[in-house]
């Protein structure tokens, strides 16, 4: 092994660099979102109803509650899909005896795992998103459209490159198979997929659930 | 230790195809690094995250709940534990070295002091002293 | 233990034919060396330090006398903008990165930095980015809204031209680069530091520099999102600095000071991490109370993060907010004040040689100190509310920037050309460019002094006479063109001293850090064997054990084949990642609306920039860094 002063690896060392850098990104965007709540001049509003004063139309509190929730459940089951990948690939020299040992350390299995709650999250949001809009929500509608599609967007944003990671690393693993050796590879995508996944858990709680 | 007279990096020959990034580190674990969990932990980890996601979306709908002083310091609680679990476990930065949990809680200190100071700053919560 | 590969021939030093490294343009488009990406920063940010330097000349000449028309309003507007722009994203902070890449892996004993080709992406990223915001301005549609670019004035209703997008999309471009380098070196000072190279041995400009990679890493992603927001509002119509939606003026100010702030001590502490060098080196004495220089930069570093709403006084947040950061604010002036402390008292009672990097580093001393103390003086709300927006804090903020970043980045340079180019820069020439930036520049900035306590405000394209502002103005503007007459004097030293100055050697400043111990320049693989660190300044106290090191590492003219040493491979593909991105930025202005002049996004310009950027970086992480190597 390569002498490094803390006998780290340099990859690991900068993807929680960005880990950390990414905490400061997401908090410009929650700060703002919590900064202009109740703020917005128009409806429609994330719990309460509202009538349009010009056209009477009554418009209801837009959050879908069950909807989001399980997607929630999607995006956390999808963290458990991570270490299993993970875990598969650091014992891939590990003799598997047992079925179970046999599916618990297939990597191939748990990253399509992963990638497959990601996408099924991302189908979730864009299903949020176009029944936003039918519901008279946009970007442009009010402060709460900006705040919301902008900060769940980038959150969204993170998702797909993580997809997209996920999916390059399950091409390789196809094409000549994840060793050991490949173990930090697989663990910076883990730490940045666990990390969207902990940005998804604060955003629930503060955007979705706090009325 | 490594040889400091090493006049090059290695590459681990058993890299078939080079990993996604510059360095030339192998993967041995650091003496510090406690070995991670595996799968009987992970799935009580998945389970516990379960569980408290469905306390939330619970109390979200018992109106006399959400109505009372402790339904959002309730919600705070329990998905700062989910954040924390996750970090913890399937980031293993528990079981990892001290450097990684100071690249992540510091800036994350940041983080939450700008959050709390801006809605401080613009109104949004605010301190009664009576 | 293995010996090392090869035992080098200290007697084939300087042999004629000797090889003397890579040549040609290619090279320099594809290089991954630090040394070469050191270089290329320098005089890329001396080209726009020059540039903004030229518009502050317009701007003083503009400003010379009373009721002067020389340039419009409208491109004086320009001009303000451009010249704090380009100073601190063009100019200071990529010579400040300058020296982060030529002088942490030399310093920490490092073949090079932790990610090379991410180096060299970082580069070409700022290159293309500063070109991208530069431009402009010689077609007289440079960005207009001043650095700060507050809103609501640079959203689409108050201007709607095409001005503000170059600044939004051109600050979103170097952002990339700053938060590329910066995860690049703190990854390189962690953990790249050779054996026994603990923290608290580290040479104080790394350590500086390790904490500004914290701020970059921590700062520049709050002013992604604020120009994301602005980026939005303009192209996509949201809300989030429209006042009649209500949106709120202050976020954009909130968020932006959020990096603004940190963003001072970024443009800082590199200087104070540079003078940290020069002070021991000149002084022939160590660092005095090394631990607290650290902690007091550590300090100011953590403390910038709270401090940020002293440059909203004026808006009006309400006494509770006021009190707090006028207190942390004041607060911060102690870890400064204790490094001021420091250098006097590394300065004190050593052997002083009064060398050009040594007057300037003795300059900024007592110029930043002159900006700090007018700082202190607007951390008192009642007082700042005297002084904002006047040019008592033009001449705060010149004091601190140009008295402190600029002194101490021009030290840096006099000392450490030898070490980059194998030459010494002239020494006579030297002083008096020292000479008359010191004058010129107190000359220019002192006078804004009174012209602000007078009352005359910041950014107004000119003023009536009768005023008492027109001998400061007239003393201003003579002396800003003596600073530009010194700038010539220092660029033609520099050049010429490339081509003509005294061969150096390899520690003609009997400096004490790990850089002075290899040859000047150094070779392409920077230390032949990976040295051992015993203390702060192994140069002063070498020990026996240490002889064979200097001796192998000063072994010059060898190419690393003939040293057996394995370097990464050159490749081109960080530099067409970086088109990549600059050209999918540009597809947002690719094209005007001609119902009101404003700009309308090119999608297929964009995504032809995305498909260039994301095939050249699959090729880049799937390419190798360098040759297969097989241990011995």
């Amino acid at each position: 092994m390569h002498y490094t002063a803390t006998g780290l690896d340099n990859r690991k060392i900068a993807i929680w660099a960005f880990i950390g850098s990414e905490c400061m990104l997401f908090m410009s965007l929650i700060s703002t979102y919590l900064i202009y709540k109740g703020k917005s001049v128009v409806g429609p509003f994330p719990h309460e109803a509202w009538t349009d004063p010009m056209t009477g139309r009554v418009f209801h509190g837009i959050l879908d509650i069950p909807v989001t929730s399980a997607s929630t459940f999607v995006l956390l089951m999808s963290s458990l899909f991570m270490v299993l990948a993970l875990a598969a690939v650091q014992n891939k020299h590990v003799p598997k005896h047992t079925t179970g040992d046999r599916i618990l350390g297939s990597s191939r299995l748990w990253l399509f795992m992963t990638a497959l709650a990601g996408t099924t999250f991302l189908g979730f949001q864009a299903f949020e998103f176009t029944s936003f809009v039918h519901e008279g929500l946009t970007i442009r509608r009010n402060l709460f459209g900006s705040t919301f599609f902008t900060l769940t967007g980038f959150h969204g944003a993170h998702v797909t490159a993580g997809v997209l990671w996920l999916l390059t690393l399950l091409a390789i693993d196809f094409k000549r198979g994840l060793t050991a050796a490949d173990e930090m590879v697989v663990d910076m995508c883990a730490l940045y997929w666990h990390f969207v996944d902990v940005v998804w858990i604060a955003i629930f709680t503060l955007i979705y659930l706090i009325r | 230790m490594a040889d400091p007279h090493t006049p090059a990096p290695v590459i681990d020959p058993s890299h078939a195809l080079p990993p996604a990034g510059e360095s030339t580190a192998g993967h041995a674990h650091h003496p510090d690094e406690k070995p991670h969990p595996t799968w009987k932990q992970y799935k009580w980890v998945a389970l516990i995250l379960a569980v408290i996601t469905i306390a939330e979306v619970w109390i979200y709908y018992i109106p006399a709940f959400v109505a009372s002083r402790l339904f959002v310091p309730s919600l705070l609680i329990m998905s700062a534990i989910k954040f924390a679990i996750v970090v913890m476990f399937y980031m293993h930065l528990r079981y990892d070295h001290k450097l990684f949990r100071v690249l992540f809680t510091g800036p994350l200190i940041i983080a939450i002091t700008s959050v709390i100071a801006l809605m401080f700053l613009f109104g949004q919560v605010a301190l009664r002293l009576q | 233990m293995t010996t090392a590969a090869i035992t080098p021939h200290v007697t084939d030093y300087k042999t004629a034919g000797a090889y003397t490294g890579q040549k040609g343009i290619w090279s320099w488009l594809t290089t991954v060396d630090h040394k070469r990406i050191g270089k290329l920063y320098l005089f890329t940010a001396l080209f726009f330090f020059m540039v903004g330097g030229l518009e502050a000349v317009v701007i003083r000449a503009q400003l010379g006398g009373p009721n002067r028309s020389l340039v419009s309003a409208e491109f004086y507007n320009q001009l303000f903008t451009m010249h704090g722009t380009t100073m601190v994203f063009l100019a200071i902070m990529p010579l400040s990165a300058a020296f982060f890449n030529f002088l942490i892996p030399l310093q920490i004993g490092a073949r090079d930095v932790a990610f090379p080709r991410l180096n060299a992406f970082s580069y070409w990223v700022y290159l293309f980015g500063g070109i991208f915001i530069t431009v402009p301005i010689f077609f007289a549609l440079a960005p207009n809204g001043g650095w700060f670019g507050y809103t609501p004035l640079t959203t689409k209703a108050y201007s709607p031209g095409i001005n503000i997008d170059f600044w939004v999309i051109g600050l979103l471009i170097l952002g990339v680069s700053s938060l590329a380098a910066a995860f690049n070196f703190l990854t390189t000072i962690i953990n790249l530091r050779a054996p026994g190279m603990t923290l608290m041995r580290m040479p104080m400009f790394t350590w500086m520099s390790f904490v500004v990679q914290f701020l970059l890493v921590l700062a520049f992603p709050v002013i992604t999102i604020a120009l994301v927001f602005l980026l939005f509002d303009r192209f996509f119509g949201t809300n989030f600095y429209t006042v009649t939606a209500g949106g709120d003026p202050l976020l954009w100010q909130h968020l932006f000071w959020i990096f603004g702030h940190p963003e001072v001590y970024i443009l800082v502490l590199p200087a104070f991490g540079l003078v940290s060098e020069l002070l021991p080196t000149y002084s022939q004495k160590p660092l005095f109370g090394y631990a607290v220089v650290v902690y007091s930069g550590i300090l100011i570093g953590f403390l910038g993060f709270g401090v940020w709403a002293h440059h909203m006084f004026a808006v009006g947040m309400g006494p509770v907010a006021d009190t707090v950061f006028s207190l942390t604010t004041m607060l911060i002036a102690i870890p400064t004040g204790v490094k001021i402390f420091n250098w006097i008292a590394t300065v004190a009672q050593g052997k002083l040689k009064f060398t050009t990097a040594m007057l300037f580093a003795l300059g900024l001393i007592s110029l930043f100190t002159i900006g700090g103390i007018s700082g202190i003086m607007h951390s008192s709300p009642p007082a700042n509310l005297q002084q904002t927006d006047t040019y008592f804090i033009v001449a705060h903020f010149h004091y601190v920037l140009f008295g402190g970043s600029i002194m101490g980045i021009f030290g840096g340079i006099y000392h450490y050309f030898p070490k980059m180019f194998g030459r010494l820069m002239h020494e006579g020439l030297g002083k008096i460019h020292f000479w008359l930036t010191f004058i010129a520049m107190n000359l220019t900035f002192f006078p804004m002094h009174y012209a602000g306590l007078l009352g005359m405000p910041r950014r107004i394209y000119t003023y009536d006479a009768n005023q008492g502002w027109d001998l400061f103005n007239a003393i201003s503007t003579g002396g800003a063109y003596l600073l530009g007459v010194a700038i010539i004097v220092f660029i033609w030293n520099f050049l010429s001293s490339m081509k003509r100055g005294a061969i150096a050697g390899p520690n003609p400043w009997n400096a004490p850090t790990l850089e002075w111990s290899i040859p000047s320049p150094p070779p392409e693989y920077n230390f032949a064997q990976t040295p051992e660190v015993h203390s702060r300044y192994p140069m002063w106290d070498q020990r026996a054990s240490d002889v064979d090191h200097p001796k192998v590492n000063l072994t010059e003219g060898k190419s690393p084949e003939q040293m057996g040493i394995i370097m990464p491979y050159n490749t081109i593909k960080p530099l067409v990642v970086a088109l990549g991105l600059v050209v999918m930025f540009s597809g947002l202005i690719a094209s005007r609306d001609p119902a009101t002049g404003g700009s309308k996004p090119v999608l297929w310009v964009m995504f032809a920039g995305a498909a260039v950027m994301i095939g050249a970086l699959y090729s880049w992480l799937l390419s190798p860094l360098e040759p297969e190597h097989h241990a011995h």
